[in-house]
């Protein structure tokens, strides 16, 4: 558009001035307001009468460019434009843990049915929580110390502040305190447990700590083959249905971290639903008590505010860091990343930024990076050792990997989940492909194993991995010349890959025994498939003829997965013995 | 602010594919509706798409052909469209604009709302779980329509899709709830119109159909709104009139056109095939509006089918819509040219809500097993087709040959159904028990033995009889 003159545009601010400014242009999401004194990049906005929030993205001579999350129908020219003076914050406390938010963080709960653009509260809902002191008063006290604890589905804790330290000039007694009541006063500053945090800032840390300790997710494809360590970082590629906001969710509920963050970002709203359901449904094997009282949802589904799905992924991670500085081990799942990316693209696109690959800005790449650099395993400020891990989903157009959020992604993660068409269809669950994922976590995740009295881990993830290439490899001979014309030995190895598919890495996910699986049973599945088969190599390096071998009835063994409950190992050996004795009496 | 019909603004600055460029406004806000008098007497209609200082810029639904800059006058409304919504709207035919096309008076209600909907709140969604039958044994058994789900029908040129949407369209309930169809026809031939109009005119009688048609001479960017006024009336009777409403939305691929074409007018930079970067999240604005909501009688499903250009699923219209809709219901060329209706392909479809809405209580016990078992073997049934192909029927095994046999019982016995046979879901869950028992019980592993005991013929069980059809 030329830039025309409004009329009232000349009429600017006089310095210190911080009355409201007023709005230029709308397009969308993207809104023009006249610069005021004292407006910052990445500052808040409220736009219009209704109070649209909205964030500063550029500054360009007299005019500021703000991003809306919000629908800005009806808003135009000469609207009211009300700068915050602040970054873009959310309010964090004990009373996330349970609920479900938009990508801004305010609570949905209380929102209605329908979700109408305008200014809704931020406040979680009135609830006192048990509060116990941690800490003398005139002790002395620096940021990120413990000041007391609060009672919730997982420990929670009340620290100081970043930026503050001092004597604890007075601490609350035990008792039941809202969120927002002074529970201490550090030095003058008043602490409460809730506190505000700006989005796109990493919060401050002592270090990051080297990690290690795996990540178990009780999906046997992954943390048998492509193991992630605590802080560490995945990206789980795969077209549709192929299971992705299927795998996600198991993750979700079986995982074995403190507090799951699930961020849905521009996925489907019945999806989301059905996640909310399932996690208020589900027992916390952990706590006895249900799952969602350690789980923080942020929906921000494909048809709410578009640039409130871009926020949504840094609003996930800065929760995240909340609890980790509490020391906890957090999980951010992100579903999916593509959608964040494809929000950057539309606002990068209305800017008028020059594009790079198909369309997305040229700072895809850094942003990328930006956001899975935000997962560490730390040492944070009070000395205790807390985890994010980020799992994020990545949705590649047609399943092409080569566009640019996958090839992009791939470069920034430590692992590599990258689902299979094939497999999917096959309804082989998890879908994980062996031959595309990666884990360069694994060396570091051997070694704990090792330490936790587990040696022969990383020996056996690279017999599995071996063999189950080994059997791609001979499939493709095999769909030619067909089984009878290959070698007794090879015969051997394409039953191998068929052991281990369906007896190890398969996984049920509506079973209740199967949906997930210990480090136990799943040492103790692979062993026995192992043994398993080595004995079939013995018995046709014997002289047995291989297709006698093959015509063995194996279903004990591919059954052993559901029939032994998630941390039980006897039947699974139970079924091994059957077999070795069934092999022994081929002839 | 302006008003309806208060200040007219004739300052037409530019004139360029179907975007005007009007000056001089004041207080115009983004996605306006605006109203567009010309000298010929003529009313045309527009959106908003930009606002800047005093220039705004006006999407014109019929396109811009024939307007003089010197004689055009353009008002705007004052705030983002509004229909009025009610029971009113059926047993109407309107055009893609919801103008009358029936000779009817406008439609009028007396609650509006307004045509770009509201998100629903995810926490107040109901998770879907009963089923919608639409009489089409294929679609009942294999991928069953989900209350509140969004099901679209991926086909490609020349393939019977439109009769298909029709005959849903046309036979579809909910178990004697409360029922209505809204019928969003984009970019449709006269004749294709007029076959709608045709199969429709019973339902229509019933006063139990909205439709709602643009055709192929219709102006184009009108179909941007066409589904948009669909699913606002559906929402309406759905969640304040207590209906179920099924919404049929054809053609997708029309409608993205439409898109494409505002957005290259408008000189945005393009993503995959020139479509925009926001396709995703426009057509996710479309399919997200169905669901159920709690405490609320009523739902919206949701049933788009586009035509994949060159019948490719990668392309950006079906991959963007497969991303977002809860499965797929695909038309096979292949099974068309065998002659067979409706010419579904068993193993490309699926529904992804079938799970929760299918079996005891909701349909009948025994239809999630014989589904998966069907798909099993029709499975096996391709891979035994492509042996045959390179070794030749002869050398098949035994029970090879029954896949063969099922595969063709499949298409002749369960597949295949009349354009206006509507058939109950027990006709069609026996006619799959009947393809089915084509294959000897030991092939049959995923349905539990007791329900196959009940189902097979009683002189099936010596085995000298094990596998003769039924």
């Amino acid at each position: 558009m030329g830039a025309m003159t409004f009329p009232s545009a000349s009429q600017r601010q006089g310095p210190g001035d911080s009355g409201p400014a007023h709005v230029l242009r709308v397009a969308g999401p993207l809104v023009e307001i006249v610069r005021t004194s004292g407006v910052a990049m990445h500052d808040m906005v409220l736009l219009g009468e209704e109070r649209l929030p909205g964030e500063v993205v550029a500054i360009r001579g007299d005019v500021v460019t703000v991003q809306a999350y919000e629908y800005t129908g009806g808003l135009a020219p000469g609207h009211p434009a009300r700068p915050r003076g602040g970054p873009l914050a959310v309010r964090l406390g004990p009373g996330l843990l349970g609920g479900v938010f938009d990508g801004l963080l305010r609570p949905l709960a209380r929102a209605g049915d329908m979700l109408r653009a305008g200014v809704r509260g931020t406040e979680p809902d009135g609830r006192r929580l048990r509060f116990t002191p941690g800490v003398a008063e005139g002790k002395r006290v620096a940021a990120g110390d413990v000041l007391g604890d609060v009672a919730a589905a997982v420990p929670l804790r009340v620290l100081v502040p970043p930026g503050c330290s001092g004597v604890v000039g007075w601490v609350a007694p035990a008792g039941d305190h809202g969120e927002d009541a002074v529970v201490a006063v550090v030095d003058g500053h008043e602490v409460s447990m809730a506190r505000s945090r700006p989005v796109r800032r990493p919060g401050p840390v002592e270090g990051r700590l080297a990690g290690g300790r795996p990540l178990h997710t009780g999906q046997r494809a992954v943390d048998l083959l492509f193991p992630v360590a605590r802080g560490g970082t995945v990206a789980v590629p795969g077209g549709f249905g192929t299971g992705k906001t299927m795998l996600l969710q198991q993750i979700a509920k079986w995982c074995d971290v403190d507090v799951i963050v699930y961020v849905g970002c521009g996925e489907r709203g019945n999806e989301m639903a059905d996640v909310i359901e399932e996690l208020s449904a589900l027992t916390d094997p952990r706590t006895g008590g249900r799952l969602a009282e350690r789980t923080v949802t942020i929906a921000n589904t494909s048809n709410m505010p578009m640039m409130a799905r871009e926020a949504s992924v840094h609003t996930g991670t800065t929760v995240a860091e909340y609890f980790r500085d509490m020391g906890l081990d957090v999980v951010v799942i992100a579903d999916s990343t593509s959608r964040w990316a494809e929000a950057l693209r539309e606002f990068a696109s209305r800017m008028g930024e020059l594009p790079a690959e198909e369309g997305y800005p040229a700072r895809l790449a850094s942003e990328l990076a930006a956001f899975y650099e935000r997962a560490a395993e730390v040492r944070t400020l009070g000395g205790a050792t807390g985890s994010v891990t980020v799992i994020g989903a990545v949705s590649p157009p047609g399943g092409d990997r080569t566009e640019p959020v996958t090839a992009h992604t791939e470069r920034f993660v430590r692992c590599l989940w990258s689902l299979d068409r094939d497999l999917a269809y096959a309804r082989h669950y998890p879908a994980v492909s062996w031959a595309d994922s990666f884990s360069r976590d694994a060396a570091a995740v051997a070694v704990a194993h090792a330490r936790a009295g587990d040696p022969r881990w990383a020996e056996r993830r690279e017999r599995v991995a071996g063999l189950l290439a080994e059997a791609d490899r001979l499939a493709d001979l095999v769909e030619l010349v067909g089984v009878t014309a290959l070698p007794p030995r090879e015969r051997i190895s394409v039953l191998a890959g068929r052991l281990l598919r369906e007896g190890v890495i398969q996984q049920n996910a509506l079973s209740p025994s199967d949906a997930y699986s210990t480090p136990e049973k799943t040492a103790a599945l692979v062993e026995a498939v192992l043994t398993v088969i080595d004995r079939c190599f013995a018995r046709v390096d014997s002289g047995v003829r291989a297709d006698a071998v093959e015509a063995v009835d194996f279903t004990p063994l591919l059954r052993a997965r559901e029939d032994a409950g998630p941390g039980e190992s006897a039947p699974v050996e139970a079924a091994r013995d059957t077999m070795l004795e069934r092999l022994g009496a081929t002839r | 602010m302006s008003a309806p019909g208060e200040i007219e603004y004739t300052r037409v600055r530019d004139l360029h594919g179907p975007l005007m460029v009007v000056e001089g406004v004041n207080g115009v806000g983004w996605d306006e509706f605006a109203t567009i008098a010309l000298d010929s007497g003529e009313r045309r209609h527009g959106l908003v798409l930009e606002v800047d200082r005093d220039l705004a810029v006006v999407q014109v639904l019929e396109d811009t052909a024939g307007m003089d800059p010197g004689g055009t006058r353009v008002a705007f409304s004052g705030t983002p469209l509004r229909i009025p919504v009610g029971t009113g709207w059926l047993g109407r035919v309107c055009n893609g604009r919801g103008e009358p096309a029936d000779g009817g008076p406008p439609v009028l209600g007396s609650v509006d709302a307004p045509v770009g909907g509201a998100p629903i709140n995810p926490v107040r969604r109901e998770p879907p779980t009963e089923a919608v039958l639409t009489g089409v044994g294929a679609i009942d058994v294999l991928t069953t329509l989900v209350r509140g789900q969004k099901l679209p029908v991926f086909s490609a040129a020349g393939l019977p899709h439109l009769q298909l949407a029709v005959q849903v369209a046309a036979q579809a309930t909910c178990g004697g709830e409360a029922f209505a169809v809204v019928f969003a026809g984009m970019g449709l031939t006269h004749a294709d119109a007029a076959f709608v109009r045709d199969g429709l005119a019973e339902r229509s009688a019933a006063r139990e159909l909205v439709l709602l048609l643009n055709t192929a001479d219709d102006p184009v960017i009108e179909r941007l709104l066409t589904p948009r006024l669909a699913l606002t009336v559906a929402e309406h009777l759905a969640f304040d009139g207590g209906r179920h409403v099924l919404v049929v939305m054809t053609d997708m691929t029309a409608y993205s056109e439409a898109l494409r074409e505002v957005s290259a007018a408008r000189g945005e930079i393009p993503a995959r095939r020139a479509y925009p970067g926001y396709l995703y999240s426009d057509l996710a604005s479309l399919y997200e509006r169905c669901g159920r909501i709690r405490d609320r009688p009523g739902s919206v499903t949701v049933l788009p089918v586009l035509t994949m250009p060159a019948g490719d699923i990668t392309h950006p219209v079906p991959d963007l819509t497969g991303y977002i809709t809860e499965g797929q219901i695909v038309l096979s060329a292949e099974v068309h040219t065998r002659g067979t209706y409706p010419p579904v392909d068993p193993l490309g479809s699926l529904s992804r809500l079938m799970r929760k809405g299918a079996g005891e209580g909701r349909t009948r016990d025994d239809h999630p097993p014989v589904a998966a078992q069907l798909i099993a073997a029709l499975a096996r049934a391709r891979e035994v087709r492509e042996l045959a192909d390179l070794i030749g029927r002869p050398a098949l095994s035994a029970v090879d040959h029954r896949y063969l046999d099922l595969e063709d019982a499949f298409l002749r016995r369960f597949l295949a159904q009349g354009a206006d046979e509507n058939r109950p879901l027990d006709e069609a869950l026996d006619r799959a028990w009947e393809v089915l028992l084509t294959l000897p019980p030991s092939q049959l592993g995923m349905i539990p033995a007791a329900l196959l005991d009940a189902h097979r013929a009683p002189g099936d069980d010596h085995p000298g009889a094990e596998g003769t059809p039924p």
